[in-house]
């Protein structure tokens, strides 16, 4: 089964706080931690996984600048057999759809039969895959916490997180395009020796020109949804701040807890 | 621009999910003057029951019904979709697990903009919709620009819009189901496998202690059940919690895990999502500790303590032992 799987490069969340720099126009990019967006790396390790029962290959791609290549790298380090960067200063500034636009050209360049993204990342649109599936003519399901796959078969069995913790399972027909939820697996673990052993895999750069996009259909101009700044939200008081040293914080909780029943 | 809002109504047993009036909220938010139309696809008396109960707070609603319509199919709904809206649409949907299924996709074969999750609406400028979003997990907020020149998927955030409980409308219920459309396609509804449940039930506590992310690893749990223990109640938990494989799907707290109502919830290295918070109901006492004074926990906390929970929950569990 060929699965090429779509990873991008984002700050790290549980590494960094993140916050809204002086004039608003972007988050605080100084001293940030980035790594491989976390359901993106739950896609990757389900591709190796499915590889290792039925066979095949896993491609990881990844649309950005020259610092993605460090997280294809630790993708085929994980155990992807190739990667391949999507960059080109016509890419800058792309919407989602842009995004899946430059995805779709490069999707079409090999003959996949599964292609995985994550469920969301950093901007929390969770849009690039059922977009990508849309652009590709491909059944598409998102949110997805199970897939089986049985070698040879024209189609495999996906489940979907739902409302409530329940799950919804469907037939789905190969070729398809799954978006993964955080949980479906238990990701491998990547040290530096792993990243070592990749150090000198190729990683082919591909830009508009190599995809034949038209720099007008991707990029900042063709953007449908733009960002115009971020900002915190002034959400009123917010809660009461216990201050004072631990013991006196501890001592006004435990009281406010028998005020309010959290304690007999 | 926008002279008709369309909503997408998502529904369960015959009755429209609560999102149905907050989009009203939203489209007014969009163009106070457009004219409303729901549109309500599902089989047999469910889909009758959804219309009426809808055509009292929309302008108009669409029906859309067919016996393989009986369990929601975003692929199937996106192709029927297509076929019965005009060009240019605006179409609201609400942002659940339904709506992430079906709208990016909708959007492409409409060949307009698509808005995910939208938080708040500012208003229309000619052919460009401002709008509020969130992200990196709600920790920072974002305006944006929106051209729906050529129509617009937009995903409304659940909770986040007033609801329009008037019901001042007596729209008439037009049937669109011949217009559907053939609606084959490759992926089909099996079943739904039901959550499983767990030796705790977390939705039956009185008071909660919820732990998250903050506890950084799998021994660490041991100090939140102590204070449990202590406290006479069991642990919950989110999101990150269940991913990791430390805790059984159980006891997740969140839209995608149980819904709760206790009346004291202590949020432990819980950041607060809005997804988390969607399992919180019932309007609880909040207590919130973490270490980061700008988790959005704190916003929707009552009272709130910035500290480690690893150094302040043991000491907190000792105090009330003691006592």
């Amino acid at each position: 089964m060929e699965i090429l799987v779509c990873v991008k490069r984002v700050p790290d969340t549980a590494e960094n706080e993140i916050e809204v720099n002086r004039d608003g126009t972007d988050i605080e990019r100084d001293d940030l931690v980035y790594s491989v967006n976390e359901w993106d790396n739950y896609a990757v390790e389900e591709a190796i996984q499915i590889r290792d029962r039925v066979g095949g290959t896993v491609t990881v791609v990844s649309v950005g600048d020259e610092e993605s290549e460090e997280i294809l790298r630790r993708e085929m380090a994980m155990g992807a057999d190739k990667g391949v960067l999507l960059s080109d200063a016509a890419f800058e500034g792309s919407d989602g759809r842009g995004v899946a636009a430059i995805l779709k050209a490069e999707a079409e360049k090999g003959h996949y039969d599964l292609i995985l993204t994550g469920a969301l990342a950093d901007d929390g649109a969770g849009e690039v895959g059922g977009m990508l599936a849309a652009m590709l003519d491909r059944p598409y399901a998102s949110l997805v916490n199970h897939i089986e796959v049985e070698k040879g078969q024209p189609t495999i069995k996906v489940g979907r997180e739902i409302e409530g913790g329940n799950q919804e399972l469907n037939e789905i027909d190969l070729p398809c395009v799954l978006s993964i939820q955080t949980g479906i697996n238990e990701p491998r673990y990547v040290g530096i020796r792993g990243i070592r052993k990749v150090a000198s895999l190729d990683i082919p750069v591909h830009g508009a020109t190599d995809l034949g996009i038209a720099p007008e259909q991707v990029g900042a101009a063709a953007a449908l949804v733009k960002r115009r700044d971020y900002f915190v939200p002034d959400l009123g008081a917010g809660a009461e701040i216990l201050e004072g040293s631990t013991e006196e914080v501890i001592d006004k909780l435990i009281d406010i807890l028998k005020a309010q029943g959290g304690l007999k | 621009m926008a002279d008709t809002i369309f909503a997408y109504i998502t529904h369960g047993n015959a009755v429209a999910d609560d999102t149905a009036l907050e989009m009203i909220g939203a489209a007014r938010k969009i163009s106070p003057a457009a004219a409303l139309t729901a549109i309500v696809v599902g089989s047999g008396a469910d889909v009758d029951a959804v219309c009426s109960q809808m055509s009292a707070s929309f302008n108009e609603v669409w029906k859309i019904d067919d016996a393989v319509l009986a369990y929601p199919n975003a692929e199937m709904i996106r192709k029927l979709l297509v076929n019965i809206l005009p060009e240019k649409a605006v179409i609201l949907v609400p942002h659940d697990t339904f709506g992430m299924d079906l709208s990016p996709g909708l959007s492409i074969k409409l060949d307009c903009a698509f808005l995910s999750d939208a938080v708040d609406i500012e208003g229309l400028e000619g052919t460009v919709l401002k709008a509020v979003r969130q992200e990196y997990g709600g920790a920072v907020s974002t305006h944006v620009d929106c051209d729906v020149s050529r129509g617009a998927v937009i995903n409304v955030r659940p909770g986040a819009f007033a609801a329009d409980e008037s019901k001042s409308a007596s729209g008439k219920v037009v049937d669109k189901s011949s217009l559907a459309g053939d609606l084959s396609c490759g992926r089909r509804f099996l079943e739904v496998v039901e959550a499983e449940v767990g030796d705790v039930d977390i939705t039956k506590a009185e008071v909660l202690v919820s732990v998250g992310r903050g506890i950084e690893d799998e021994e660490n749990l041991e100090i939140v059940e102590e204070l449990a223990e202590a406290m006479g109640t069991v642990v919950s938990c989110s999101r990150p919690i269940v991913d990791a494989k430390w805790m059984e799907k159980s006891r997740q707290v969140g839209t995608s895990g149980q819904t709760v109502k206790p009346k004291v919830y202590l949020a432990l290295g819980i950041s607060g999502s809005f997804q988390h918070l969607g399992g919180l109901k019932g309007n609880p006492f909040i207590v919130a500790v973490n270490k980061n004074p700008k988790a959005p926990i704190f916003q929707v906390a009552d009272v709130g303590v910035v500290d480690d929970i690893l150094e302040f929950v043991p000491e907190l569990t000792e105090k009330i032992s003691a006592a």
